[in-house]
């Protein structure tokens, strides 16, 4: 096999597991959708799994130096902005170029 | 852009956001393919690390109605952030629920292959300074988390999850996105059924 059918196969198997892993729980749980824990999973999964991406992207940030700062800095103002104004790509992009400037200054 | 530090065509960077389409496994691919780990072991991690989409597919069951090969698309396309999109917007008529889905979904996926495109060609020949860029997905999923505070109003998900992800931390660190999502949404359970035998 050369390197680039060896990438095609690559490609193939990891386009597989990740398409599994979002298929199965349509196949699998089709019918049942109405059963009341579902419900109640399908209510509040969205925050929570919201909340925890959030704990994820910050996790490797180090909070003693000034990246750390940068980071404090820039999510205070996008909540700010947030609430002020209540504009997704307001906040989204007001937050990311105060980051990009502070970290490249 | 990583892809090209191994030498590959750009082109195969636009294939694999196309088919794969999954952020971290195609950050996670760079690693192993340098280290030339085999065939099974990518398809296991592959499988692992996206395992956090299982519950991203139950949670919309109901919302995902009987929309035959769209669906199938649907549940192709169902990525961290379409994910959060779909749940925080609030079609109010449901025949026009399919489409903006369908919509986000479809946009969604044009954004990340041409951006995997752009990001392989101009790679090796010269550099942007893109320091910091990263920081848009934290403002994202902040923005998110106050979009679903607004929708819910109850404290309770917000402190499972703060909970779970600690917990996880500590834990499984390499494995703490998965970890901590079938942790919360265990908790989430166990306080369903209590609170069900209550009344």
């Amino acid at each position: 096999m050369n390197n680039t059918e060896y990438i095609l196969m690559v490609i193939l198997v990891m386009t597989m597991a990740t398409f599994a892993t979002r298929i199965m729980p349509f196949l699998f749980f089709h019918g049942r959708s109405n059963h009341s824990t579902m419900n109640y999973i399908a209510k509040y999964t969205p925050p929570m799994i919201m909340s925890i991406l959030v704990v994820y992207v910050l996790k490797d940030v180090n909070f003693s130096n000034d990246i750390g700062l940068y980071t404090v800095l820039s999510v205070v103002v996008t909540i700010t902005i947030h609430i002020w104004k209540g504009n997704p790509l307001v906040s989204i992009f007001t937050g990311t170029f105060l980051y990009m400037f502070l970290v490249q200054m | 852009m990583l892809f090209q530090d191994l030498g590959y065509p750009w082109y195969l960077a636009t294939l694999m956001a196309f088919f794969v389409y999954a952020g971290t496994a195609q950050f996670m691919i760079v690693g192993l393919l340098a280290a030339g780990v085999g065939l099974t072991e990518i398809a296991i991690s592959t499988f692992l690390i996206n395992s956090r989409h299982i519950f991203y597919g139950l949670s919309m069951l109901n919302s995902y109605g009987d929309w035959g090969l769209r669906k199938v698309y649907l549940a192709f396309g169902l990525t961290d952030e379409t994910y959060s999109l779909v749940t925080t917007i609030n079609p109010k008529d449901a025949t026009k629920k399919e489409q903006q889905y369908f919509l986000i979904t479809a946009l969604n996926h044009s954004y990340w292959v041409i951006s995997c495109t752009i990001g392989a060609v101009i790679g090796s020949s010269f550099s942007i300074n893109t320091q910091g860029m990263e920081f848009t997905l934290t403002a994202l999923f902040v923005v998110l988390v106050i979009e679903q505070w607004k929708k819910i109003k109850k404290l309770l998900p917000f402190m499972i999850a703060i909970f779970s992800s600690i917990i996880a931390l500590y834990l499984f660190s390499e494995q703490m996105l998965l970890g901590s999502i079938a942790l919360s949404v265990t908790l989430l359970i166990v306080n369903n059924l209590l609170r069900n035998r209550h009344e």
